[in-house]
Parts: C-alpha cells; structure tokens; sequence
C-alpha cells in the first residue's frame, strides 16, 4: 500500500489549488440528497455561472419543489420559494419587476413537464427574459421513484412496474424539442452531468443561456439529465451508464437553438466563449 | 517511477460512496479503499499519477474533493494505479 | 376635487395606482375584465406592467414573483378564478408577501372561499368588502398599505354591482401610518455575502438543513391571531332601540342601508350593522349591537354563508334569520331580482313580524 497518497490534508509539496470543494455561491457542503445524486452537480453549473458573469448580487433563483428544493439550504442566492410547476410564472413577475436582474427558476421533471408545463411553454412563448433549468431525471424522485412526463419508454418506476408502455401510460415529452421552437426561445439546450466532460459542457450551457437573458434575447431553457439511482432502482455507481445509454437516448443532448435559430442537429456548446 | 502533477484532499467524513469519481478519473488513480466511514459509507483513495485534472470534483455530488497541482511534479516509486 | 363619473373597475385601478401598485397580472372573466382591461390601459404609462396571463393560475403566480421583489403588485378574478388560484393564495400567505387580491365575484357566493379560504392549511386573509365605489377607493389604497403593514394579502370583495356602477368620485392618493422598509424584498443583492434571502412558503432557511413545520406554523398563527385582534372594521346605524337589526355586507348592505333609513323615517325601530372586514369578522361589535334586538335577519345574496358568522357572534342572544337567497340574473353573474329596494323592503317588513319594532 506504499504507493496511496494522503488526501487528508493539501500537500506538503508547493502546489497551486485549482479546485475548491464547493462553489463560492455555496453556504456548505452538507446536504441529504442520496449518494450518486446528479442534482448537486447540476447546482454546481448554476453556481458557477452565477459567478463566472459577475451576478451573485444581482441574482434571484425561483426554486421548484422536488429533491433539488432541499439544496436551497446551501445556495448562497436569494431565492423564492414557488410552489410545484409555477415558477416560471414567479420569475416572470420578478423580472418584470427587476428586469436588471438574472432570473433563473430551478425545476425538476415532474415540476416542469407534469404540474407545470403550460407556465413554461407561455413563458417562452412570450420571450420572458428568464432562464429556466430543468433537471431531468425521469422520475419523481422525492416521492420514492414514480413515472413522469419525460419518464423513457420501457422504464420501470413504481407506478410503472413493468417498464412505461407507450400504449398504456403515453410517451414522454422531449422538452428542449418541445420549447425550442417557440418564438419566444432565444436559447435552449440539454446537458448532462453523467461525466466530467458532461458537466463541464453543461456549464457553458447555462453561463450561456444565463448571457442571452442578459442580453435581453428572451426565454432561456437549460435542461440538465441528472442520475436518480434511488429512483431507478440500480446501484449509484451504474448511474452514469444508465442515463447516457437509456435516457440520453430519447433526450439527446446539446445546444438546440443558439440566438433565437434552431440548430439542424443538436451541437456541442463552442468551448471558448 | 510514477510522476504525480496534482492531487487532491478528500473530505471523507461526508462521503457517501456513490463511487462516481472512480470511473470520472481519466489516469484511473481513485479506487475504493474499503475503508468505511462514520456514515458507513466507503470511501475512494488515490493512487500515485492524480494529474490535478479535477474530474473527480466535477462528478462529486457531496463536494468532497479539493484539487491542488504542483509547482513541481511528485515523482513517486512503484506502479501507482493498478493495471 | 376633480370627481368624474367613473365605474367602479376604472376608479379601483386608479385608486391602486395612486396607491402604488405597478403590477397587475390578470385573465379575463366576467365581471372582472373590465377591472383587467383597466389595469392593462392605465398601468403602463404609470410605469408599471399589466400582463394578460395565460390562465389564473399563471396570473397569481406572476403576481407573488413581482410582490416578492418589494413591488406593490395585485391580482384578481371572479371566485371561480380564485378558485384556481387558491393553492398560491395559501402559499403566499405562508411566505409572507403583501399581495392585494380581487374578487369581482358574481354576487356574494363567495363568502365562505373569501373568509374560510379554499387553499390548504391554517391561513388568513384580511377581506375588505366596500359598500360603493367611493369606499372601495378606500378599500383599494387600504388594501396594499395593511398587505405591507402585516406582510399578508388581502383581498378586495366586489361584485358586477361594484365593478360596473359609474359614480362621480375622486381618486385621491391617501396616507397612511409610515411602514417599515422591505427589507425582506428579494431584489437579488443578499447573494455571495452568506446572509441570502429565501422568501419561503414551507420555512426553509438558508444555512439551515430541513424544516420546523411546528414552529413556523405556530408563528403564523400568532401573526394571523394578531391581525384578527387589531383589524375588524364595521358600520352600522340606528341601533338605539332597535328590535330588528338587518346585517349586510358589500352590495346588499348598500340596499340593507337605504331600507332601514326608509323604514327609520316612518318609525319603525330597525338598525343596520355591516361588517367592513368580512375576516376578521366584527364579532364582538355585532354581539353588542344585537345585545337589545329581538331578531336579526340577515341580508346576502347566496344560500347563506356570513349568517354562519352573524350566528356565531350572536351566540343565540336573539334568532337569527336569513332574508336574502340565491338570485341570478340568467348568465349567472348575480344580477338578480333580489337587488331591488321594494323586493329587500319586503323582506325586512316580513321579518319584522313578531319583532316588536313596529310598536
């Protein structure tokens, strides 16, 4: 066991530190989320972005009600607490109120695909100059698991055991191909924080989707695929794999439209912007 | 000889052994230590070759690691991560 | 004084404005659209905005984005919106923002969902329900100074009657008692400095894992006991004497008023009392002025709600009787035969049978 390194303390030997464990934007660590949860991965995009553009004073979020809601207890953000699927319609009396300030709403599937998707589709319909994040898990997972509107065909939840029927329970909603269109829709993009490259890549998407607001180009939609191992019902460590290969397949990352023009083929964000 | 470019501290005591970084780092120098903690999670330990890339940090939803690289590479003996 | 003969949608946009608000979000419906309509002309060159939301529910949700950044801002509906708005309505009071709500209900049905609220939980609204046009630009201003004083809604009760009568009137800005400054307002600026805002329905606190839902409901509690203690408003008139008392409210007491005056004049020995604030209710008020009465007979248009209220306040001192009903006009906007002097008149001379106030 010689060759295992200490990583209980910084090292001895002169080093730079290049990483900080949590985001600046952040109040602590300590959260109750499940291990192998995607949501704080997806929060550290949002965090960092916030930062990366200068409006962590100028910057209120408008919180969803799902697991994620639990993280507002360590966001250093001022926050308004809506209740299930109507924050884009509080982000949008903010904004029409403070229109100086970046608006962001943080939903989960069940949020803004079940309860709430008329608010978000007339948000962008109208162009509100907000930007919507949606993390997309495919289940309920607050509740312990159970189908929602971007559940994939074929998945098992607990209200859908032997795996969603198309026939039986419907098809699930492609949100980015349903939003991007609109007219309002300045910018909308998937990302996905299975792997580093996917969270990295997910983070030029929001800081993107968080300038076009600024701009004032109109609505903004980010939609993050984050692991729900609880709610799928595998082991945390097959999480990743899971999303990239079940969920990925119906939800297709990448930018959809890029200054209010939709792209032929979903593309990654340019990495230096 | 194993050359190290970074490393990284790991916040054990809140981990809770989702085991997300041990595939997330690139020179595959995280694995699983069978060391268990508080929580009764197990938690990762690092092997010589860390690059500093920060992947593991990325990928950590309980925010337990911190990434430094070095002014100067770490040279360490043996065979660092195993094959 | 510059009165100018106005409805009461038009005079209840002016009279929030001159009382600050700069945010309306409303979705048409019959009899307040023209309170909407209203808003959308007058708002905007107030500085202020009027979106056309896409149903109630997006409306309020609008309303409590733009009350939660420190703006004056308002909704409204007939009940049957408010009904969808009522899970906001529920959650806006636990978070503690100063919205002010209109009902132009169709008639007075909407009694028990202004009073007992159709929302969940234990929650209170403060319900001003103005007797005329002239009043309800008191109300209006009234209304967005106590949802800032108490940080709760309140809400307008109005009706066709209220919304579509012209009066000449003058809309005047009013002042108030100087209120604390907003320094709970989410305007952006508390972020990065480890003190953020978190402008919360369920008592979450930033820094602070999980919730206290016992405490913080108790907190409410307290705040809502405390309004219930300093905010009953009532009127009344005639009492000395009187046998018959008649209890009205908004509209109806408008011809409850005018009935009673008549009936006072040729020495008949009726009162009237109004309650001003539908919750709280004026109950105490109400059990003294019915203290010598030997009924009361109560006046609304619905199958009788308040009367509830009257009853619990009279705590059986004297019977208590309903005299008014449902009454619609066809199209269900409550409009009905029952608001009509000679018809009310009858009503309150058939109650006073066996009162004793016609000695």
């Amino acid at each position: 066991m010689s060759d295992i390194i200490r990583t209980d303390r910084p090292p001895e030997a002169a080093a730079r530190k290049t990483g900080e464990f949590m985001p600046t934007l952040q109040l602590s660590t300590d959260h109750d989320l499940c291990p192998g949860c995607g949501e704080p991965l997806a929060l550290r995009t949002v965090l960092e972005s916030i930062v990366d553009l200068g409006m962590s004073q100028q910057c209120v979020g408008v919180i969803g009600i799902g697991c994620y809601t639990a993280l507002t207890s360590i966001m250093d953000v001022d926050l308004i607490q809506a209740l299930h699927g109507r924050a884009p319609s509080v982000a949008t009396g903010s904004k029409r109120m403070r229109p100086e300030t970046l608006i962001f709403t943080l939903q989960g599937d069940g949020d803004m695909a079940n309860e709430g998707l008329q608010e978000v589709i007339h948000t962008a319909a109208r162009g509100e100059s907000v930007t919507c994040i949606l993390l997309n898990n495919g289940v309920f997972g607050e509740t312990g698991g159970h189908m929602t509107a971007t559940t994939v065909i074929g998945q098992r939840t607990k209200n859908s055991l032997d795996g969603r029927d198309a026939a039986y329970h419907g098809h699930p909603i492609d949100m980015i191909g349903l939003l991007a269109p609109l007219g309002g829709t300045a910018y909308a993009a998937r990302g996905s924080v299975h792997d580093a490259a996917g969270v990295a890549k997910t983070r030029r998407m929001v800081r993107r989707a968080f300038e076009a607001q600024l701009r004032g180009d109109g609505f903004s939609i980010v939609e993050i695929l984050t692991m729900c191992p609880t709610g799928w019902f595998i082991p945390t460590e097959e999480g990743p794999d899971y999303l990239d290969t079940v969920m990925g397949e119906i939800h297709v990352t990448g930018e959809w439209k890029r200054d209010g023009q939709l792209l032929q083929q979903a593309a990654d964000p340019p990495e230096a912007d | 000889m194993i050359e190290s470019r970074g490393t990284v501290v790991i916040a054990a005591e809140r981990c809770k052994g989702c085991e997300l970084c041990i595939p997330a780092c690139p020179p595959k120098v995280l694995r699983m230590s069978g060391e268990r903690n508080a929580i009764g999670a197990e938690v990762p330990e690092l092997l010589a070759g860390c690059t500093g890339c920060g992947a593991c940090l990325l990928v950590c939803p309980d925010f337990c690691f911190e990434i430094y690289r070095f002014e100067t590479p770490q040279t360490h003996p043996g065979a660092g991560a195993a094959s | 004084m510059t009165r100018r003969l106005m409805e009461g949608s038009e005079a209840m946009a002016e009279a929030a404005i001159a009382a600050g608000c700069r945010f309306f979000a409303g979705y048409p419906m019959t009899p307040f659209t023209e309170l909407l309509e209203n808003f959308a002309a007058k708002l905007p060159t107030a500085g202020g905005t009027c979106i056309n939301a896409e149903s109630e529910l997006e409306a309020v949700g609008m309303a409590w984005g733009a009350c939660a950044t420190g703006a004056r801002a308002a909704t409204g509906s007939t009940g049957q919106g408010l009904s969808l708005m009522q899970e906001s309505l529920s959650e806006i009071t636990r978070a503690e923002l100063p919205l002010v709500v209109f009902n132009m209900a169709r008639g007075q049905s909407d009694y028990y969902q202004a009073t007992r609220g159709g929302g969940h939980g234990d929650y209170r609204h403060l319900v001003l329900a103005p007797i005329d046009v002239n009043e309800a630009i008191h109300h209006v201003q009234l209304a967005f100074h106590l949802a800032d004083h108490w940080r709760n809604p309140v809400l307008i009760y109005g009706d066709y009657l209220l919304g579509h009568t012209a009066e000449a009137v003058d809309v005047v800005r009013e002042g108030f008692d100087p209120l604390p400054e907003k320094d709970w307002a989410v305007d952006g600026s508390r972020g990065g400095g480890g003190d953020p805002r978190n402008l919360n329905p369920i008592g979450m606190v930033p820094g602070i894992k999980g919730i206290d839902p016992d405490s913080f409901w108790k907190r409410l509690q307290a705040k809502h006991d405390a309004m219930e203690a300093a905010e009953k408003r009532f009127d009344q008139e005639h009492l000395e004497d009187a046998e018959l008392l008649v209890v009205a409210f908004g509209s109806m007491a408008r011809f409850a008023r005018h009935v009673v005056r008549e009936l006072r004049a040729e020495g008949v020995r009726v009162g009237y009392f109004r309650p001003i604030t539908l919750w709280p209710f004026p109950s105490e008020a109400l059990a003294q002025a019915a203290a010598g009465v030997r009924k009361v007979a109560v006046l609304e248009q619905n199958a009788g709600q308040m009367i509830d209220d009257v009853r619990l306040s009279v705590l059986g001192a004297a019977p208590v009787a309903p005299i008014g009903g449902i009454s619609s006009d066809s199209a269900g906007f409550g409009v009905g035969p029952l608001l009509d002097i000679e018809t009310i008149r009858g009503r309150v001379e058939n109650a006073l049978d066996g009162s004793g106030a016609r000695a």
